[in-house]
């Protein structure tokens, strides 16, 4: 009966601690919602409107109507997936070498990468662009998007390249398979899920990024976060709309981590990689 | 021919990446050591003149810049320790098994890939001091109003508290990916020697995963030194220059005022700080072998 009852107060000790965890994201993304769903007048009342009566979908409409909304989402997209793209392309066959080849020095280039403040390469980059008429393109974005991306790639697949097993390659070998054959018709097919998360990653980190956008693309170019950052200036107190824009540009990424949830967790535990 | 082709294939597999990444990476890298000792305005296509330590010196000359340091030193310990005791803590409780475990663990580690434009704008608008809801949350228990990111001298713990809430789950991780290949004797000990569940994982589990948390301090550490986005869409340094880190106080010299020389001087004094961690890093690793 003691023990029955120390192990209910334990229970119920530890869901009030996984709640008070919780409740700062839960209510974050709560909070957020509501911003984007809520009137003008809700939003701006004090004390906060926590439980809204009426919703309306009108902030999203505004934010269509009043910004090139879609022109700033077609111009991430074409970055974000140009650069996962090229990174895919580069990465996959860099680290099968660099995991069959043991040429971990290459691997320490990629560690440098991870931790040079991105100002570092934007301020040469910059110089750069302009000197060779690139600023201003897509295809500097795309440039720039692979500094986050290729390293990504390159250290997810690492990690997986080393888990298929010799052995198997072996026998591709013997059956006259050549090393590049084996790695396309072994390695890439056994690795699949790995292609899959550090495709999704580079992917997230690229439509997430701020800082190469904003010193790199002109008004027209820009991404979705530079484009809201931009409308934060003139907006101020235009709650709905902000938290509109702002779900608005972040709801993919929260939906591809929800439906993926181990693949991705599990790519970034393996990579200890952030954008 | 065949043969030697067949031993470089694995040599030229990464030569196209290792080339982008030369390209890309460390030149800019070595261009920015060049521009650090030359006068450089940016649209003027004057040639550079040779100028040797002077941008370093006009550094250590450098109010703004000398001011920026401790600022960062504090916002990044704020940054580190705060996500390494949560983290941790979070990393303990994903590793029991309960109703939930896999859909509550995603949700909690969804500030870390949620876009950090958006995620600093919705917590601007928390934080406002009139109509936040932060300041009705305190009202509720009787504490006064904050001004938050409005007042000088609370802008740093507050955005220490963003860059906690979004890189707890980040150290969570990585402490959880080291609980999970815990090896079980330990505890089987530990419960015949009659340890309590508190003693166990202070003297067990902790021990035993410390590996991991030291590796989750490293890379938290490099991470707020870095930290850019949320300062920047929040506050732009602000107020006056009271979080105005180094790497804000870069941006702003070199994209705000052009200073071109001193932001490279700046950039490799910050990248050889982060190199001197790394190396710690490197060390932490090679001793855990985790991957």
């Amino acid at each position: 009966m003691a023990i029955a009852g120390r192990k209910t107060v334990g229970r119920v000790g530890f869901g009030l601690g996984l709640g008070l965890l919780m409740a700062p994201t839960v209510f974050f993304f709560y909070w957020m919602i509501s911003l984007s769903l809520k009137t003008d007048v809700d939003n701006l009342a004090y004390p906060p409107v926590l439980l809204p009566r009426t919703l309306t979908l009108s902030n999203y409409a505004y934010v269509f109507a009043n910004s090139h909304f879609v022109r700033f989402a077609v111009n991430s997209l074409v970055v974000a997936v140009g650069s996962t793209g090229l990174a895919l392309l580069l990465g996959i066959p860099a680290g099968y070498g660099i995991a069959r080849s043991r040429r971990y020095g290459t691997a320490l280039l990629i560690l440098v990468a991870r931790i040079t403040p991105a100002l570092s390469y934007l301020i040469p980059w910059f110089i750069l662009f302009q000197q060779l008429g690139l600023a201003n393109t897509y295809q500097a974005l795309i440039l720039t998007h692979l500094i986050i991306g290729l390293p990504l790639v390159i250290w997810v697949m690492l990690g997986f390249f080393e888990g298929v097993q010799q052995e198997l390659e072996d026998a591709a070998l013997i059956d006259g398979c050549t090393r590049f054959g084996s790695f396309l018709r072994v390695a890439v097919p056994l690795t699949r899920p790995g292609i899959v998360v550090s495709g999704i990653l580079a992917f997230i980190f690229s439509w997430n990024n701020f800082i190469f956008a904003v010193v790199l693309a002109g008004p027209r170019l820009q991404t979705l976060p530079v484009a809201v950052f931009s409308m934060m200036s003139f907006e101020q107190t235009n709650w709905g709309p902000l938290a509109a824009a702002a779900l608005l540009i972040t709801a993919p990424v929260l939906l591809l981590t929800l439906t993926l949830q181990r693949d991705i967790v599990a790519g970034l535990a393996a990579g200890g990689m952030k954008g | 021919m065949g043969l030697w082709l067949g031993r470089q294939t694995y040599t030229l597999m990464i030569v196209p990446a290792a080339v982008t990444v030369l390209l890309i990476i460390v030149f800019p890298l070595v261009y920015t050591l060049w521009m650090a000792v030359n006068e450089y305005s940016m649209g003027i296509n004057a040639t550079p003149r040779f100028l040797g330590l002077a941008n370093y010196l006009q550094a250590f000359r450098n109010e703004r810049f000398l001011e920026a340091i401790p600022r960062t030193v504090y916002f990044t310990v704020l940054g580190v320790v705060a996500p390494t005791v949560i983290g941790t803590v979070a990393a303990l409780a994903f590793a029991r098994q309960f109703p939930g475990r896999g859909l509550l663990r995603t949700i909690f580690s969804l500030p870390m890939m949620a876009t950090p434009v958006s995620i600093a704008l919705i917590w601007q608008m928390m934080f406002h001091p009139q109509l936040g809801v932060l300041n009705y949350f305190l009202s509720l228990i009787h504490i006064s109003p904050q001004l938050w990111i409005y007042s000088p001298r609370s802008v740093i713990p507050t955005l220490a508290i963003v860059e906690t809430w979004q890189w707890t789950p980040f150290v969570m991780l990585i402490v959880l990916g080291g609980l999970a290949v815990l090896p079980s004797e330990p505890y089987e000990a530990a419960l015949i020697d009659g340890a309590s569940r508190l003693q166990t994982i202070r003297y067990v589990t902790i021990p035993l995963v410390w590996p991991y948390i030291m590796t989750a301090i490293l890379l938290r550490s490099i991470d707020a030194l870095k930290s850019f986005d949320i300062i920047y869409v929040m506050t732009q340094g602000g107020p006056g220059t009271a979080s105005e880190t180094l790497n804000i106080f870069l941006y702003l010299q070199a994209f705000a005022f052009y200073n071109i020389g001193l932001s490279s001087a700046v950039v490799v004094i910050f990248f050889l700080i982060l190199v001197a961690m790394s190396i710690g890093l490197l060390v932490v690793r090679q001793k855990t072998s985790w991957q």
